[in-house]
């Protein structure tokens, strides 16, 4: 009874079902190794269908180098070109500010900190990089807004021209995704200035250059594409967040100046989908094309960088 | 071994479909006053979507062999399908026109869609008018000192483009398409919320969701309250309408349940549930 229940389950129990089997298998991992590439075709393929219709129907360079959006106005119009604008700036403002906080700190770990000190730091910065990036909004709504109102109150007290934001603008958002990304930055920084050859590090030392010496002119550049890898990631995650800075950034579409409440390509879609209708929807999917493109090209980098980094 | 596990199943089973019967019985006898089924066809405004959602679900539920459909083409083409008499019902989130009325279209209204004008609480100014209102709203004031108020700036909040309460507040003052918003913000807790904590803000939200975070500005010496509202004296609000081509009397059976079931009780909490003011 065992013996008979036994063979009939076995895949092995003759040539036709192990070779059934086989195939099975083949073509289940193929399905499975499939779905990321299926995915990506069918989010790309879906995002053209979606985006493109509303470049035809309002122009390409209306959509793209118009600076008014007024999609609801009796005649629309609807140029995000500010918007653009405002995630190109506020991106790049954020990695000027997070990435140097960033190294630094992966330097500090890495290379200067006591071990103990450094194995507090770390599950610290580890945490950072799980808090739900709503919660870094309304941290930003709650703490860094009315600091910043007051700020912008003292900058533009004898402005009459100036809008105020209440503290909802570029400066805060720029504040928040700095903060956002440390956790990437740091963490990947760190690896590769630890994966640093030690004999690079004592040889230097043995020369006579003092632990900053080292740490500036050889272990940097030694761990240079891991640290350009950080800051891509780095960008990859400031220009892609949009929970936070909803809550932070004003949403008028503005130029992107410091005390200028901002909208972002990423807020442009979230905070105007649930209302949209026609061509006002489209501009909106049209909007995530051009997003995906900034993410596409930065993925493409990437890829770009690590295999470089591969070579050497 | 295996009989015991039957027996067990075949128990349990047992148990499970008694329990079912009871249930179905409970939830029969509730249903058992509808023996109403057919077909009513909403079309209009797209700011009552949310009200005509709301309805027509929870009396699908009540009536599970009724179906209500409804399609948001905006109060004109609304009132217009059903003078034409291709729908049952036309939503309208406007009174209706003259010459509506004369094609035979009754105006029915079934809830009152009030917008409070709110202020952070620490602010001296707690009455505007219509004017004010405009000035602040198109940028032409932009300071609490020009309305009698301490010098401090005016944090103009308002709602995303395609937002009712948006639509709503600039169809009446007037100002569609003129407005300078420094937030434009996607949810009405986020206006509350902006304005409850930034000195000199001012925003709109729906009348029924202002707490004590926030002051409801007096429009023209008139309270934002819903007795104000229904008596007609508040100006920023306006009707929710669903035409019927004819009185009501005159309509299908069905449309007469419907139009009484939205004056019932249970009507009425689908009304306040959405944000609404309910009529008698």
């Amino acid at each position: 009874m065992q013996l008979t229940s036994q063979k009939s389950f076995s895949i092995i129990g003759n040539r036709k079902t192990k070779t059934r089997v086989e195939k099975a298998a083949q073509i289940i991992f193929f399905i499975c190794a499939f779905f990321a590439i299926i995915a990506v075709f069918a989010i790309s393929i879906y995002m053209l269908i979606k985006g493109v219709p509303a470049l035809a129907k309002v122009g390409v360079a209306e959509i793209l180098f118009g600076t008014e959006w007024s999609p609801t106005a009796s005649e629309p119009s609807f140029g995000i070109s500010y918007i653009i604008l405002t995630s190109v700036v506020g991106t790049v403002a954020a990695i000027l500010l997070g990435v140097p906080v960033g190294v630094f700190t992966a330097i500090f770990l890495s290379q200067v900190a006591h071990k103990k000190i450094a194995m507090m730091v770390k599950p610290a910065v580890e945490l950072l990089a799980g808090i739900p990036s709503v919660i870094y909004g309304l941290l930003g709504l709650m703490v860094l807004n009315p600091l910043i109102y007051k700020l912008e109150l003292w900058i533009f007290k004898d402005s009459a021209t100036h809008q105020f934001t209440g503290g909802s603008n570029l400066l805060c958002a720029v504040i928040v995704l700095a903060v956002m990304i440390l956790p990437t930055v740091i963490n990947i920084s760190d690896s590769a200035l630890r994966s640093v050859d030690p004999s690079l590090k004592a040889a230097s030392l043995a020369l006579g250059a003092s632990r900053i010496q080292t740490i500036f002119r050889v272990v940097l550049p030694a761990a240079k594409s891991g640290i350009i890898t950080a800051v891509v990631l780095g960008v990859g995650r400031a220009i892609g967040e949009a929970m936070a800075i909803t809550l932070v950034s004003g949403s008028s579409v503005n130029l992107p100046l410091p005390f200028n409440s901002v909208r972002f390509l990423t807020t442009a879609i979230v905070s105007e989908m649930s209302y949209s209708a026609d061509v006002h929807r489209e501009v909106l999917f049209t909007i995530g094309l051009v997003l995906f493109a900034f993410i596409m090209g930065i993925n493409l980098l990437l890829s770009k960088l690590l295999k470089g980094g591969d070579d050497k | 071994m295996k009989n015991r596990t039957k027996k067990i199943v075949a128990l349990l089973s047992a148990c499970v479909l008694t329990l079912t019967a009871l249930v179905g019985c409970g939830s029969g006898d509730s249903a058992t006053g509808s023996e109403l089924s057919g077909k009513i066809t909403m079309a209009g405004s797209t700011s009552m979507e949310k009200l005509a959602n709301a309805m027509a679900e929870s009396f699908m539920e009540a009536n599970p062999n009724v179906n209500v459909s409804a399609e948001f083409t905006g109060s004109s083409a609304g009132v217009e399908s059903v003078i034409s008499g291709s729908v049952d019902i036309g939503n309208s989130s406007r009174n209706l026109k003259e010459s509506e009325v004369s094609n035979g279209a009754v105006e029915n209204i079934v809830a009152i869609d009030g917008i409070a004008v709110i202020v952070d609480t620490d602010n001296t100014v707690t009455e505007l008018t219509k004017d004010n209102l405009i000035a602040i709203y198109t940028g032409t004031v932009t300071n609490w000192s020009e309305l009698g108020g301490v010098d401090a700036p005016i944090v103009v909040v308002g709602r995303e483009a395609g937002s009712g309460t948006r639509g709503a507040f600039e169809e009446i003052l007037e100002i569609k398409d003129a407005c300078v918003y420094a937030n434009e913000l996607d949810s009405t807790g986020a206006v509350l919320a902006k304005v409850a904590s930034t000195a000199g803000a001012i925003g709109y939200v729906s009348l029924d969701v202002v707490d004590d975070t926030v002051t409801a500005v007096a429009l023209e010496g008139v309270a934002a309250t819903v007795e104000n509202i229904k008596a007609g004296s508040y100006f920023l609000s306006r009707p929710f309408v669903m035409a019927t081509k004819g009185e009501i009397s005159e309509q299908s059976e069905l449309v007469q349940a419907f139009f009484e079931y939205i004056k019932s009780e249970e009507g009425k909490a689908v009304v306040e549930a959405v944000g609404l003011i309910a009529v008698d």
